[in-house]
Protein backbone atom coordinates (compact mmCIF):
# COMPACT_ATOMS: atom_id res chain seq x y z
CA UNK A 1 0.00 0.00 0.00
CA UNK A 2 1.11 3.46 -0.89
CA UNK A 3 2.36 5.30 2.63
CA UNK A 4 0.74 8.99 1.94
CA UNK A 5 -2.21 7.38 1.38
CA UNK A 6 -2.76 6.76 4.94
CA UNK A 7 -3.91 9.16 7.26
CA UNK A 8 -1.86 9.70 10.60
CA UNK A 9 -4.82 8.14 12.59
CA UNK A 10 -4.88 5.14 10.13
CA UNK A 11 -1.14 4.98 11.05
CA UNK A 12 -1.51 5.22 14.47
CA UNK A 13 -4.17 2.27 14.60
CA UNK A 14 -1.79 0.05 12.60
CA UNK A 15 0.97 1.05 15.29
CA UNK A 16 -1.28 0.45 17.93
CA UNK A 17 -2.82 -3.02 16.59
CA UNK A 18 1.05 -4.44 16.10
CA UNK A 19 1.61 -3.45 19.27
CA UNK A 20 -1.31 -5.70 21.26
CA UNK A 21 0.01 -8.12 18.76
CA UNK A 22 3.97 -8.29 19.60
CA UNK A 23 2.38 -7.59 23.58
CA UNK A 24 0.63 -11.05 23.10
CA UNK A 25 3.36 -12.97 21.51
CA UNK A 26 5.86 -12.18 23.84
CA UNK A 27 3.66 -12.51 27.06
CA UNK A 28 2.91 -15.92 25.94
CA UNK A 29 6.81 -17.05 25.41
CA UNK A 30 7.22 -15.11 28.42
CA UNK A 31 4.26 -17.26 30.69
CA UNK A 32 5.97 -20.59 29.25
CA UNK A 33 9.54 -19.80 29.87
CA UNK A 34 8.94 -18.40 33.49
CA UNK A 35 6.75 -21.49 33.79
CA UNK A 36 10.03 -23.72 33.11
CA UNK A 37 12.68 -21.52 35.10
CA UNK A 38 10.35 -21.94 38.11
CA UNK A 39 9.53 -25.87 37.55
CA UNK A 40 13.45 -26.19 37.46
CA UNK A 41 14.00 -24.42 40.47
CA UNK A 42 11.45 -25.64 42.33
CA UNK A 43 13.26 -29.37 41.82
CA UNK A 44 16.72 -28.10 42.04
CA UNK A 45 15.77 -26.51 45.35
CA UNK A 46 13.60 -29.53 46.59
CA UNK A 47 10.26 -28.00 46.98
CA UNK A 48 8.86 -30.62 44.90
CA UNK A 49 10.38 -34.19 44.07
CA UNK A 50 12.34 -34.31 40.81
CA UNK A 51 11.58 -38.12 40.49
CA UNK A 52 7.54 -37.99 40.41
CA UNK A 53 7.69 -34.01 38.96
CA UNK A 54 10.52 -34.85 36.69
CA UNK A 55 12.68 -31.49 35.31
CA UNK A 56 13.33 -29.21 32.44
CA UNK A 57 16.93 -30.14 32.19
CA UNK A 58 15.92 -34.06 32.67
CA UNK A 59 13.33 -33.93 30.04
CA UNK A 60 15.90 -32.46 27.86
CA UNK A 61 18.58 -35.48 28.75
CA UNK A 62 15.87 -37.95 28.48
CA UNK A 63 15.15 -36.68 25.15
CA UNK A 64 18.94 -36.32 23.89
CA UNK A 65 19.32 -40.38 25.35
CA UNK A 66 16.16 -41.36 23.20
CA UNK A 67 17.42 -39.97 19.92
CA UNK A 68 20.79 -41.21 20.78
CA UNK A 69 19.22 -45.00 20.23
CA UNK A 70 16.27 -43.18 17.72
CA UNK A 71 13.69 -45.04 20.02
CA UNK A 72 12.46 -41.22 20.44
CA UNK A 73 11.99 -41.19 16.48
CA UNK A 74 10.02 -44.67 16.10
CA UNK A 75 7.56 -43.72 19.45
CA UNK A 76 6.57 -40.79 17.48
CA UNK A 77 6.92 -41.77 14.23
CA UNK A 78 4.40 -44.90 14.95
CA UNK A 79 2.16 -43.04 16.92
CA UNK A 80 1.85 -39.98 14.19
CA UNK A 81 1.45 -43.05 11.93
CA UNK A 82 -1.45 -44.78 13.36
CA UNK A 83 -2.85 -41.30 13.85
CA UNK A 84 -3.26 -39.88 10.37
CA UNK A 85 -4.17 -43.34 8.80
CA UNK A 86 -7.31 -43.58 11.42
CA UNK A 87 -7.79 -39.91 10.67
CA UNK A 88 -7.85 -40.43 6.70
CA UNK A 89 -10.12 -43.94 7.46
CA UNK A 90 -12.50 -41.77 9.24
CA UNK A 91 -12.49 -39.02 6.73
CA UNK A 92 -13.47 -41.61 4.02
CA UNK A 93 -16.45 -43.51 5.91
CA UNK A 94 -17.79 -40.66 7.70
CA UNK A 95 -17.99 -39.24 4.27
CA UNK A 96 -19.65 -42.17 2.28
CA UNK A 97 -21.53 -42.89 5.30
CA UNK A 98 -23.19 -39.15 5.52
CA UNK A 99 -23.21 -39.37 1.71
CA UNK A 100 -25.42 -42.62 1.82
CA UNK A 101 -27.40 -41.27 5.01
CA UNK A 102 -28.40 -37.95 2.80
CA UNK A 103 -29.37 -40.42 -0.38
CA UNK A 104 -31.91 -42.33 1.34
CA UNK A 105 -33.87 -40.46 4.33
CA UNK A 106 -36.06 -43.48 5.62
CA UNK A 107 -32.25 -45.45 6.07
CA UNK A 108 -31.44 -42.00 8.25
CA UNK A 109 -34.52 -42.68 10.41
CA UNK A 110 -33.89 -45.70 11.19
CA UNK A 111 -30.36 -45.39 12.17
CA UNK A 112 -29.94 -42.02 13.90
CA UNK A 113 -31.00 -43.96 17.41
CA UNK A 114 -28.54 -46.08 17.16
CA UNK A 115 -25.59 -43.80 15.98
CA UNK A 116 -26.33 -41.72 18.81
CA UNK A 117 -25.98 -44.01 21.18
CA UNK A 118 -22.75 -45.40 19.41
CA UNK A 119 -21.52 -41.83 19.51
CA UNK A 120 -22.13 -41.15 23.43
CA UNK A 121 -20.61 -44.82 23.86
CA UNK A 122 -17.16 -44.28 26.34
CA UNK A 123 -14.65 -45.73 23.40
CA UNK A 124 -12.20 -46.76 26.24
CA UNK A 125 -14.51 -49.29 27.29
CA UNK A 126 -14.79 -50.88 23.33
CA UNK A 127 -10.42 -50.93 23.66
CA UNK A 128 -10.83 -54.80 25.20
CA UNK A 129 -13.41 -55.71 23.17
CA UNK A 130 -11.06 -54.79 19.99
CA UNK A 131 -8.12 -56.47 21.35
CA UNK A 132 -9.89 -59.67 21.61
CA UNK A 133 -11.30 -59.45 18.03
CA UNK A 134 -8.50 -57.73 16.43
CA UNK A 135 -5.26 -59.05 18.28
CA UNK A 136 -3.14 -56.79 19.65
CA UNK A 137 -1.94 -55.02 16.74
CA UNK A 138 -1.36 -51.89 14.68
CA UNK A 139 -4.63 -52.96 13.46
CA UNK A 140 -6.65 -52.77 16.49
CA UNK A 141 -4.89 -49.54 17.54
CA UNK A 142 -6.48 -47.64 13.86
CA UNK A 143 -9.41 -48.86 14.81
CA UNK A 144 -9.71 -47.84 18.46
CA UNK A 145 -8.27 -44.68 17.09
CA UNK A 146 -11.24 -44.26 14.08
CA UNK A 147 -14.12 -45.62 16.86
CA UNK A 148 -13.21 -42.69 19.08
CA UNK A 149 -14.14 -40.11 16.22
CA UNK A 150 -15.89 -41.73 13.48
CA UNK A 151 -19.51 -41.73 14.84
CA UNK A 152 -19.68 -37.67 16.23
CA UNK A 153 -17.91 -37.36 12.65
CA UNK A 154 -20.98 -39.30 10.49
CA UNK A 155 -23.76 -37.16 12.78
CA UNK A 156 -22.00 -34.05 12.15
CA UNK A 157 -21.31 -34.36 8.51
CA UNK A 158 -24.95 -35.81 7.69
CA UNK A 159 -26.29 -32.97 9.43
CA UNK A 160 -24.34 -30.31 7.53
CA UNK A 161 -25.72 -32.57 4.25
CA UNK A 162 -28.95 -31.74 5.50
CA UNK A 163 -28.41 -28.29 6.82
CA UNK A 164 -28.24 -27.12 2.78
CA UNK A 165 -30.73 -24.48 1.87
CA UNK A 166 -34.11 -25.84 0.44
CA UNK A 167 -34.20 -22.84 -2.40
CA UNK A 168 -30.33 -23.36 -3.27
CA UNK A 169 -31.55 -27.51 -3.90
CA UNK A 170 -34.92 -26.62 -5.67
CA UNK A 171 -32.71 -24.28 -7.74
CA UNK A 172 -30.91 -27.67 -9.24
CA UNK A 173 -34.23 -29.57 -9.45
CA UNK A 174 -35.77 -26.33 -11.61
CA UNK A 175 -32.59 -26.70 -13.68
CA UNK A 176 -33.75 -29.92 -14.71
CA UNK A 177 -31.20 -31.57 -12.29
CA UNK A 178 -31.41 -35.00 -10.05
CA UNK A 179 -30.64 -35.72 -6.43
CA UNK A 180 -26.69 -36.53 -7.31
CA UNK A 181 -26.33 -33.27 -9.07
CA UNK A 182 -27.82 -32.11 -5.97
CA UNK A 183 -25.35 -33.74 -4.01
CA UNK A 184 -22.46 -32.61 -5.93
CA UNK A 185 -23.24 -29.75 -7.24
CA UNK A 186 -24.66 -27.58 -3.92
CA UNK A 187 -24.73 -30.06 -1.12
CA UNK A 188 -21.00 -31.12 -0.98
CA UNK A 189 -19.51 -27.28 -1.75
CA UNK A 190 -21.86 -25.35 0.68
CA UNK A 191 -20.91 -28.04 3.52
CA UNK A 192 -17.09 -27.68 2.90
CA UNK A 193 -16.80 -25.05 5.55
CA UNK A 194 -18.79 -27.16 8.08
CA UNK A 195 -16.39 -30.21 6.71
CA UNK A 196 -13.27 -28.42 7.52
CA UNK A 197 -14.33 -27.93 11.34
CA UNK A 198 -15.25 -31.63 11.44
CA UNK A 199 -11.68 -32.60 10.71
CA UNK A 200 -10.47 -29.95 12.92
CA UNK A 201 -11.96 -31.59 15.79
CA UNK A 202 -11.84 -34.94 14.63
CA UNK A 203 -7.75 -35.10 13.89
CA UNK A 204 -7.57 -34.79 18.15
CA UNK A 205 -10.30 -37.03 18.72
CA UNK A 206 -8.24 -39.78 16.56
CA UNK A 207 -4.87 -39.22 18.68
CA UNK A 208 -6.66 -39.56 21.80
CA UNK A 209 -8.31 -43.40 20.39
CA UNK A 210 -4.87 -43.72 19.28
CA UNK A 211 -3.31 -43.58 22.64
CA UNK A 212 -6.10 -45.36 24.59
CA UNK A 213 -5.02 -48.06 21.45
CA UNK A 214 -1.28 -48.27 22.54
CA UNK A 215 -2.07 -48.14 26.32
CA UNK A 216 -3.51 -51.55 25.78
CA UNK A 217 -2.39 -53.33 22.66
CA UNK A 218 1.20 -52.31 21.35
CA UNK A 219 4.83 -52.54 22.08
CA UNK A 220 5.91 -49.32 20.74
CA UNK A 221 4.72 -45.52 20.07
CA UNK A 222 4.10 -42.73 22.36
CA UNK A 223 0.71 -44.44 24.62
CA UNK A 224 3.00 -47.53 25.25
CA UNK A 225 6.09 -45.77 26.22
CA UNK A 226 3.93 -43.53 28.63
CA UNK A 227 2.10 -47.14 29.95
CA UNK A 228 5.61 -48.70 30.48
CA UNK A 229 7.23 -45.23 32.14
CA UNK A 230 4.83 -45.52 34.99
CA UNK A 231 5.19 -49.07 35.78
CA UNK A 232 8.56 -48.89 35.97
CA UNK A 233 8.71 -45.14 37.64
CA UNK A 234 10.77 -43.69 34.76
CA UNK A 235 8.48 -40.34 34.74
CA UNK A 236 11.28 -38.56 32.98
CA UNK A 237 10.02 -41.14 30.21
CA UNK A 238 6.45 -40.05 31.02
CA UNK A 239 6.07 -36.33 30.65
CA UNK A 240 8.80 -36.62 27.80
CA UNK A 241 6.31 -38.68 26.21
CA UNK A 242 3.43 -36.14 26.89
CA UNK A 243 5.29 -32.87 25.73
CA UNK A 244 5.99 -35.10 22.29
CA UNK A 245 2.18 -35.92 22.77
CA UNK A 246 1.72 -31.79 22.90
CA UNK A 247 4.02 -30.73 20.53
CA UNK A 248 2.39 -33.61 18.05
CA UNK A 249 -1.22 -32.19 18.65
CA UNK A 250 0.03 -28.68 17.98
CA UNK A 251 0.86 -29.58 14.49
CA UNK A 252 -1.34 -31.85 13.43
CA UNK A 253 -3.68 -28.47 13.94
CA UNK A 254 -1.77 -26.79 12.26
CA UNK A 255 -2.40 -29.05 9.28
CA UNK A 256 -5.20 -29.08 9.24
CA UNK A 257 -5.81 -25.12 9.47
CA UNK A 258 -3.24 -25.31 6.70
CA UNK A 259 -5.47 -26.73 4.33
CA UNK A 260 -8.44 -24.76 5.08
CA UNK A 261 -6.55 -21.60 4.37
CA UNK A 262 -5.54 -23.30 1.43
CA UNK A 263 -9.57 -24.33 0.62
CA UNK A 264 -10.44 -20.96 1.18
CA UNK A 265 -8.02 -19.07 -1.14
CA UNK A 266 -8.99 -21.67 -4.00
CA UNK A 267 -12.56 -21.24 -3.59
CA UNK A 268 -13.07 -17.44 -3.39
CA UNK A 269 -10.45 -16.25 -5.37
CA UNK B 1 -54.20 -20.90 -32.46
CA UNK B 2 -53.95 -22.96 -29.47
CA UNK B 3 -52.37 -21.44 -26.27
CA UNK B 4 -49.02 -21.97 -25.16
CA UNK B 5 -49.98 -23.49 -21.95
CA UNK B 6 -53.43 -24.16 -21.11
CA UNK B 7 -54.51 -24.84 -17.16
CA UNK B 8 -57.77 -26.45 -16.44
CA UNK B 9 -59.48 -27.70 -13.36
CA UNK B 10 -56.39 -27.73 -11.63
CA UNK B 11 -56.70 -28.46 -7.80
CA UNK B 12 -54.34 -28.85 -5.41
CA UNK B 13 -54.27 -29.24 -1.32
CA UNK B 14 -51.29 -29.62 1.32
CA UNK B 15 -51.60 -32.51 3.77
CA UNK B 16 -50.13 -32.47 7.36
CA UNK B 17 -51.01 -34.67 10.57
CA UNK B 18 -53.10 -32.47 11.67
CA UNK B 19 -55.21 -32.54 8.20
CA UNK B 20 -55.87 -31.36 4.57
CA UNK B 21 -55.70 -27.91 3.44
CA UNK B 22 -57.50 -26.85 0.00
CA UNK B 23 -54.51 -24.30 -1.74
CA UNK B 24 -56.21 -24.22 -5.02
CA UNK B 25 -59.25 -24.60 -6.22
CA UNK B 26 -60.42 -25.44 -9.53
CA UNK B 27 -58.18 -23.24 -11.79
CA UNK B 28 -58.58 -22.46 -15.15
CA UNK B 29 -56.63 -20.54 -17.82
CA UNK B 30 -54.35 -20.09 -20.79
CA UNK B 31 -51.30 -18.26 -21.89
CA UNK B 32 -50.55 -17.54 -25.47
CA UNK B 33 -47.54 -18.05 -27.01
CA UNK B 34 -45.20 -14.26 -26.36
CA UNK B 35 -47.69 -12.89 -23.56
CA UNK B 36 -46.76 -11.81 -20.36
CA UNK B 37 -49.16 -13.40 -17.90
CA UNK B 38 -48.93 -11.89 -13.84
CA UNK B 39 -50.63 -13.07 -11.64
CA UNK B 40 -51.12 -11.29 -8.58
CA UNK B 41 -52.69 -12.21 -4.79
CA UNK B 42 -52.68 -11.84 -0.97
CA UNK B 43 -49.53 -13.36 0.46
CA UNK B 44 -49.85 -16.87 1.31
CA UNK B 45 -52.62 -17.83 -1.56
CA UNK B 46 -50.36 -20.49 -3.08
CA UNK B 47 -48.95 -18.39 -6.29
CA UNK B 48 -46.15 -20.19 -4.96
CA UNK B 49 -47.53 -23.69 -5.81
CA UNK B 50 -49.25 -22.98 -8.72
CA UNK B 51 -45.78 -21.98 -10.37
CA UNK B 52 -44.19 -25.41 -9.35
CA UNK B 53 -47.23 -27.22 -10.11
CA UNK B 54 -46.94 -25.61 -14.26
CA UNK B 55 -42.82 -26.47 -14.05
CA UNK B 56 -43.88 -29.91 -13.05
CA UNK B 57 -41.89 -30.09 -9.43
CA UNK B 58 -44.94 -30.98 -7.69
CA UNK B 59 -47.36 -33.74 -9.24
CA UNK B 60 -50.45 -32.25 -10.41
CA UNK B 61 -53.42 -33.72 -8.33
CA UNK B 62 -56.47 -33.10 -10.05
CA UNK B 63 -56.88 -31.00 -13.47
CA UNK B 64 -54.61 -30.71 -16.10
CA UNK B 65 -51.81 -28.96 -17.36
CA UNK B 66 -50.73 -29.09 -20.91
CA UNK B 67 -47.76 -27.13 -22.42
CA UNK B 68 -48.17 -26.91 -26.23
CA UNK B 69 -50.12 -30.18 -26.44
CA UNK B 70 -48.68 -32.48 -24.56
CA UNK B 71 -49.68 -33.22 -20.83
CA UNK B 72 -47.57 -32.27 -18.41
CA UNK B 73 -45.99 -35.32 -16.46
CA UNK B 74 -42.61 -34.54 -14.04
CA UNK B 75 -40.12 -31.68 -14.76
CA UNK B 76 -40.11 -30.11 -18.29
CA UNK B 77 -36.65 -28.77 -19.67
CA UNK B 78 -38.63 -26.38 -21.56
CA UNK B 79 -39.66 -24.51 -18.40
CA UNK B 80 -37.50 -21.94 -16.98
CA UNK B 81 -37.88 -21.17 -13.50
CA UNK B 82 -36.97 -18.26 -11.66
CA UNK B 83 -37.06 -18.11 -7.84
CA UNK B 84 -37.13 -15.05 -5.13
CA UNK B 85 -33.37 -15.30 -4.70
CA UNK B 86 -30.87 -15.44 -7.61
CA UNK B 87 -28.78 -18.31 -5.76
CA UNK B 88 -25.37 -17.88 -7.30
CA UNK B 89 -23.40 -20.21 -5.78
CA UNK B 90 -20.24 -18.25 -4.27
CA UNK B 91 -17.68 -21.01 -5.45
CA UNK B 92 -18.50 -20.69 -8.58
CA UNK B 93 -17.55 -18.26 -11.06
CA UNK B 94 -20.10 -16.31 -12.90
CA UNK B 95 -19.55 -17.62 -16.05
CA UNK B 96 -19.53 -21.12 -14.63
CA UNK B 97 -22.87 -19.97 -12.41
CA UNK B 98 -24.78 -19.30 -15.67
CA UNK B 99 -24.02 -22.09 -17.64
CA UNK B 100 -25.11 -24.43 -14.35
CA UNK B 101 -28.38 -25.57 -16.26
CA UNK B 102 -26.25 -25.95 -19.34
CA UNK B 103 -23.97 -28.50 -17.37
CA UNK B 104 -26.47 -30.25 -15.62
CA UNK B 105 -28.54 -31.46 -18.85
CA UNK B 106 -24.91 -31.85 -20.31
CA UNK B 107 -25.71 -29.39 -22.80
CA UNK B 108 -22.71 -27.70 -23.61
CA UNK B 109 -22.31 -27.62 -27.21
CA UNK B 110 -20.48 -24.88 -29.40
CA UNK B 111 -24.03 -23.48 -30.50
CA UNK B 112 -25.58 -23.54 -26.77
CA UNK B 113 -22.24 -21.58 -25.04
CA UNK B 114 -22.30 -19.42 -28.16
CA UNK B 115 -25.78 -18.01 -26.81
CA UNK B 116 -24.62 -17.57 -23.27
CA UNK B 117 -21.80 -15.76 -24.70
CA UNK B 118 -23.85 -13.63 -26.86
CA UNK B 119 -26.28 -12.97 -23.27
CA UNK B 120 -23.86 -12.22 -21.54
CA UNK B 121 -22.34 -9.88 -24.27
CA UNK B 122 -25.94 -8.27 -24.58
CA UNK B 123 -27.15 -7.65 -21.22
CA UNK B 124 -23.41 -6.20 -20.20
CA UNK B 125 -21.88 -9.26 -17.91
CA UNK B 126 -19.46 -10.39 -20.15
CA UNK B 127 -16.55 -7.67 -18.24
CA UNK B 128 -17.97 -9.51 -15.13
CA UNK B 129 -17.71 -13.53 -16.47
CA UNK B 130 -14.75 -14.45 -14.08
CA UNK B 131 -16.09 -12.26 -11.04
CA UNK B 132 -17.25 -14.31 -7.67
CA UNK B 133 -20.89 -13.49 -7.46
CA UNK B 134 -20.54 -11.30 -4.34
CA UNK B 135 -18.87 -8.45 -6.35
CA UNK B 136 -21.68 -8.33 -8.59
CA UNK B 137 -24.59 -5.26 -7.81
CA UNK B 138 -27.98 -6.64 -6.52
CA UNK B 139 -29.30 -5.66 -10.32
CA UNK B 140 -26.32 -7.50 -12.27
CA UNK B 141 -26.75 -10.79 -10.28
CA UNK B 142 -30.94 -11.11 -10.90
CA UNK B 143 -29.64 -10.39 -14.76
CA UNK B 144 -27.14 -13.43 -14.04
CA UNK B 145 -30.06 -15.67 -12.89
CA UNK B 146 -32.17 -14.49 -15.79
CA UNK B 147 -29.57 -15.59 -18.35
CA UNK B 148 -28.61 -18.91 -16.07
CA UNK B 149 -32.60 -19.46 -17.02
CA UNK B 150 -32.22 -18.64 -20.40
CA UNK B 151 -29.54 -20.39 -21.35
CA UNK B 152 -31.39 -23.47 -21.47
CA UNK B 153 -33.94 -21.64 -23.97
CA UNK B 154 -36.95 -22.52 -22.36
CA UNK B 155 -40.55 -21.73 -24.01
CA UNK B 156 -41.60 -20.95 -21.35
CA UNK B 157 -40.42 -18.64 -17.87
CA UNK B 158 -41.72 -18.47 -14.59
CA UNK B 159 -41.20 -15.84 -12.43
CA UNK B 160 -41.75 -16.08 -8.92
CA UNK B 161 -41.46 -12.50 -7.16
CA UNK B 162 -37.95 -12.34 -8.94
CA UNK B 163 -37.32 -8.97 -7.29
CA UNK B 164 -38.53 -9.22 -3.84
CA UNK B 165 -35.32 -9.65 -2.10
CA UNK B 166 -34.01 -6.38 -3.77
CA UNK B 167 -34.02 -3.23 -2.65
CA UNK B 168 -36.50 -0.40 -4.07
CA UNK B 169 -34.26 1.27 -6.39
CA UNK B 170 -32.57 -1.64 -7.69
CA UNK B 171 -35.97 -3.71 -7.61
CA UNK B 172 -37.36 -0.60 -10.35
CA UNK B 173 -34.38 -0.64 -12.81
CA UNK B 174 -33.76 -4.55 -12.54
CA UNK B 175 -37.84 -4.55 -13.44
CA UNK B 176 -37.15 -2.72 -16.48
CA UNK B 177 -34.40 -4.81 -17.27
CA UNK B 178 -35.86 -8.19 -16.96
CA UNK B 179 -38.55 -6.89 -18.98
CA UNK B 180 -36.46 -5.70 -21.97
CA UNK B 181 -34.95 -8.73 -21.70
CA UNK B 182 -38.13 -11.22 -21.95
CA UNK B 183 -39.45 -9.12 -24.81
CA UNK B 184 -36.31 -8.88 -26.67
CA UNK B 185 -36.18 -12.54 -26.47
CA UNK B 186 -39.61 -13.24 -27.13
CA UNK B 187 -40.02 -15.35 -23.86
CA UNK B 188 -43.49 -16.22 -22.90
CA UNK B 189 -43.61 -15.27 -18.78
CA UNK B 190 -45.69 -15.70 -16.28
CA UNK B 191 -45.05 -13.53 -12.83
CA UNK B 192 -46.03 -13.85 -9.37
CA UNK B 193 -45.87 -11.03 -7.49
CA UNK B 194 -48.12 -8.94 -4.79
CA UNK B 195 -46.51 -5.64 -5.63
CA UNK B 196 -49.97 -4.88 -7.82
CA UNK B 197 -48.00 -1.59 -9.25
CA UNK B 198 -45.19 -4.23 -10.43
CA UNK B 199 -47.71 -6.28 -11.81
CA UNK B 200 -49.58 -3.41 -13.80
CA UNK B 201 -45.85 -2.42 -15.29
CA UNK B 202 -44.85 -5.74 -16.54
CA UNK B 203 -48.30 -7.26 -17.43
CA UNK B 204 -50.22 -8.18 -20.77
CA UNK B 205 -52.92 -9.74 -18.99
CA UNK B 206 -53.37 -10.21 -14.73
CA UNK B 207 -54.83 -12.89 -13.04
CA UNK B 208 -56.44 -12.21 -9.77
CA UNK B 209 -56.66 -14.65 -7.31
CA UNK B 210 -58.48 -14.86 -4.10
CA UNK B 211 -57.53 -16.02 -0.89
CA UNK B 212 -56.90 -19.54 0.25
CA UNK B 213 -58.28 -21.62 -1.15
CA UNK B 214 -57.24 -19.67 -4.42
CA UNK B 215 -59.56 -19.65 -7.18
CA UNK B 216 -59.56 -17.37 -9.95
CA UNK B 217 -61.43 -13.52 -8.80
CA UNK B 218 -60.56 -12.21 -12.37
CA UNK B 219 -58.73 -12.09 -15.84
CA UNK B 220 -57.82 -8.70 -16.68
CA UNK B 221 -56.27 -7.83 -20.03
CA UNK B 222 -54.12 -4.40 -19.83
CA UNK B 223 -54.57 -1.69 -22.82
CA UNK B 224 -52.25 1.17 -22.19
CA UNK B 225 -53.05 3.77 -24.77
CA UNK B 226 -49.54 4.10 -25.47
CA UNK B 227 -47.85 0.81 -27.10
CA UNK B 228 -44.47 -0.71 -26.20
CA UNK B 229 -44.09 1.24 -23.18
CA UNK B 230 -41.44 -0.24 -20.34
CA UNK B 231 -42.31 -0.74 -16.74
CA UNK B 232 -41.36 2.72 -15.78
CA UNK B 233 -42.77 4.26 -18.66
CA UNK B 234 -46.38 2.98 -17.68
CA UNK B 235 -46.16 3.97 -13.85
CA UNK B 236 -46.61 7.33 -15.59
CA UNK B 237 -49.31 6.57 -17.29
CA UNK B 238 -53.07 7.78 -16.60
CA UNK B 239 -54.40 4.33 -17.13
CA UNK B 240 -51.93 3.03 -14.21
CA UNK B 241 -53.94 4.31 -11.52
CA UNK B 242 -57.71 3.00 -12.80
CA UNK B 243 -55.89 -0.27 -13.24
CA UNK B 244 -54.64 -0.05 -9.50
CA UNK B 245 -57.72 0.89 -8.19
CA UNK B 246 -59.42 -1.61 -9.77
CA UNK B 247 -57.24 -4.50 -8.93
CA UNK B 248 -57.27 -3.10 -5.57
CA UNK B 249 -60.80 -3.46 -4.87
CA UNK B 250 -61.51 -6.72 -6.81
CA UNK B 251 -58.60 -8.01 -3.68
CA UNK B 252 -60.23 -6.08 -0.87
CA UNK B 253 -63.60 -7.44 -1.86
CA UNK B 254 -62.08 -11.60 -2.44
CA UNK B 255 -59.76 -11.21 0.15
CA UNK B 256 -61.55 -12.07 3.31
Amino acid sequence: MDNELISPRQKEYLKNHRKHHHLVALCRFLAFFLFLVLWEISTSLHWIDAFIFSSPSRILQTMADMSKDHSIFRHTGITLYETLLSFALVVLVSFLTATILWFFGTLSEILEPWLVILNSLPKSALAPLLIVWLGASTRTIIVAGMSVAVFGSIISMYTAFRDTDEEKIKLIYTLGGNRLQVLKNVVIPSSLPSIISILKVNIGLCLVGVIIGEFLAAREGLGYLIIYASQIFKLNYLITALIILCIIAFFLYQGIQKLEHQIRKTRSL
Amino acid sequence: MTPLLEVSHVCHSYHTLSGETLALSDLTFSVDKGEFLVIVGPSGCGKSTLLSLISGLIPVEEGTIRLGHSPLTGYRTNIGYMLQKDHLFEWRTVYRNVLLGLEIQKKETPENLEHVRQLLDDYGLTAFKNARPSELSGGMRQRAALIRTLALNPELLLLDEPFSALDYQTRLNVCDDVYSIIKKEKKTAILVTHDLSEAISMADRILILSSRPARICRILPLHFSRPELTPMQRRQEPEFKDYFNEIWKELTEHGQ
